[in-house]
């Protein structure tokens, strides 16, 4: 990897805790992102010559610590801080400074940014757009696909979103048990898209944007911990360990996307797996279903098959049933026929998604399993327009080249045929 | 004598270690691990799930309750436990001495059994 890749996604995984630290000294949201933004600016100039630093984190937050104090003039006293050359030298002077700098705070500092972004003023869509800005750092248009809508569109939403945070003051106070518990939905959601923002990302994104699914996981047990019995968040951190730990299985050499059927299942990762269906178990006793219990059920059914045939799509069929009712989208309808074709056939599949066309025809996984529908039903013509589509559509070379693997088999297929 | 060496570490910096980081860790352990088969020192080992995994059933109410999470919230958690036979005490220390320097931070606590059965499975 180049070194700005490198540094790319050191400051990308290193933001949710640096710019949490910085809210927390300076108290205003503006100023800790523009304190973050400078010291990115000094790590993008210190770190090729001198080194990336031993902890990235840190050197941000003392960097952006320094900066932001010059830029606000702040009449406060601060302990004065060495200049980050000299800290990237020292790297036991960093470590000393922080335990002083942060200490224990990381954890309040992480959910208190995840807070405010999910203010209660804020409708859940731009909550989850901001959060994705502010904690994540996500670039807008990636935000946009995440939510399959224009750039444009998510821009004025991010904000106004975050016009509102400011205009709304940041709560330093903890906030209430109920107030929290409202909030809880709000985070988990966000997390769950952070999740996939680095499960979706394929070929040479895929090692950069990996952290994100780490970083999803780590906020998720972290989420856990300060709500032990909140079984939703235990589905939550079940579903997103049970799918990462198929990710050493499902991009081959290439960086092409492996599908679930085609993987090496001896590459899944086992704990993962294991402590995945511990929460699942765990979350069942409470009898309070929700979507990421479900979804992680779905997960589980999948990760429990020693072989794909292995594999209870009937259960799955009535898993994704139930999805319906609790989560009602046509995504998850179109997850469900994947089930159905499975289980009662490819003329049933097709009938259930064909409503779905007018919303998700910007969407090129519907194209791509529309077109597998119809290629099993002998429809060659049909799927063959239909996976040109889902080419058109691709977000990424890993999906267009996805597609074209199944492209290139109708065309084998038809070729046997003849 | 036979000996429970119970490990203690702060979980949320123990699961915030790198996968590099974290194989470097286990790799330096094993060796310590290998050591002690080799000595005919070594029982069970076991690592344990985050926190976030357990169940705690409190027996201080009829019928007992069920509780999500760990037995007590603690700065730092039990993270794994070794069994291993020693002649003596100091020699129980040593073994927690040589996993210490394997493993940064946290501490070990050295438990002598009262009694030990090895139970029906292999593991």
């Amino acid at each position: 990897m180049s070194n700005i890749a490198w540094i790319d996604a050191a400051l990308t995984s290193a933001r949710p805790q640096a710019v949490g630290a910085l809210l927390r000294y300076f108290r205003d949201l503006d100023t800790a992102e523009e304190a973050f933004q400078n010291a990115c600016l000094r790590a993008l100039k210190t770190w090729p010559e001198n080194g990336p630093p031993r902890n990235p984190a840190a050197w941000l937050i003392m960097v952006g610590r320094n900066t932001g104090i010059d830029a606000a003039r702040r009449a406060r006293k601060q302990t004065p801080l060495p200049p980050e050359e000299v800290i990237s030298d020292l790297d036991d002077a960093e470590d000393a400074l922080v335990d002083r700098l942060d200490g224990a705070h990381y954890r309040d500092d992480i959910l208190r940014l995840l807070f405010i972004c999910c203010h209660p003023d804020l409708p859940p869509a731009q909550q989850i757009a901001v959060a994705l800005r502010i904690v994540s750092g996500l670039t807008v248009k990636q935000i946009a696909r995440a939510f399959l809508v224009g750039e444009s569109a998510m821009e004025q939403r991010i904000t106004r979103a975050k016009a509102r945070i400011t205009g709304a003051g940041v709560p330093f106070e903890t906030p209430g048990p109920a107030e929290r518990t409202e909030r809880l939905g709000g985070v988990a959601k966000m997390l769950y898209l952070l999740f996939n923002e680095g499960y979706s990302a394929a070929g040479g994104d895929a090692p950069a944007r990996a952290p994100l699914c780490e970083e999803a996981i780590r906020l998720g047990r972290l989420l856990l911990r300060l709500y032990p019995a909140e079984p939703e968040i235990m589905g939550l951190v079940a579903l997103m360990l049970l799918q990462h730990a198929r990710t050493p299985a499902r991009f081959n050499a290439a960086g092409e996307i492996v599908l679930l059927d085609d993987q090496d299942r001896s590459l899944w990762n086992g704990e993962m797996i294991a402590e995945g269906l511990a929460l699942i178990d765990k979350a069942m006793r409470h009898a309070r279903p929700g979507p990421y219990q479900v979804q992680a059920a779905i997960a589980a059914l999948h990760d429990r098959a020693a072989r794909p045939e292995d594999t209870d799509w009937a259960q799955i069929d009535l898993l994704y049933a139930n999805l319906e009712v609790l989560q009602p989208s046509p995504i998850v309808t179109l997850n469900r026929a994947v089930a159905v074709d499975k289980v009662r056939g490819p003329a049933e599949a097709l009938t259930m998604i064909e409503p779905l066309g007018e919303r998700l025809s910007g969407y090129f996984y519907f194209h791509g399993v529309r077109g597998a529908f119809l290629l099993r039903l002998g429809r060659q013509d049909e799927a063959r327009t239909a996976f040109g589509r889902a080419i058109a559509l691709a977000n990424t070379p890993a999906e267009a080249a996805h597609i074209r693997l199944q492209l290139d088999r109708l065309m084998q297929d038809a070729t046997t045929a003849r | 004598m036979l000996y429970a060496i119970l490990c203690y570490n702060d979980e949320s910096a123990v699961w915030s270690w790198s996968k590099d980081e974290e194989d470097a860790c286990m790799a330096r352990l094993a060796a310590v691990q290998e050591k002690l088969v080799q000595q005919g020192k070594l029982g069970p080992v076991a690592r344990l799930m985050p926190t976030t995994a357990a169940t705690t059933l409190r027996k201080d109410r009829e019928p007992p309750l069920v509780i999500d999470g760990p037995f007590a919230e603690t700065k730092e958690q039990l993270l794994c436990f070794y069994v291993v036979e020693c002649a003596a005490l100091e020699d129980a220390l040593e073994v927690a001495r040589d996993l210490g320097r394997a493993n940064p931070g946290g501490a070990y606590e050295i438990r002598p059994l009262a009694t030990f059965r090895p139970g029906s499975f292999a593991g």
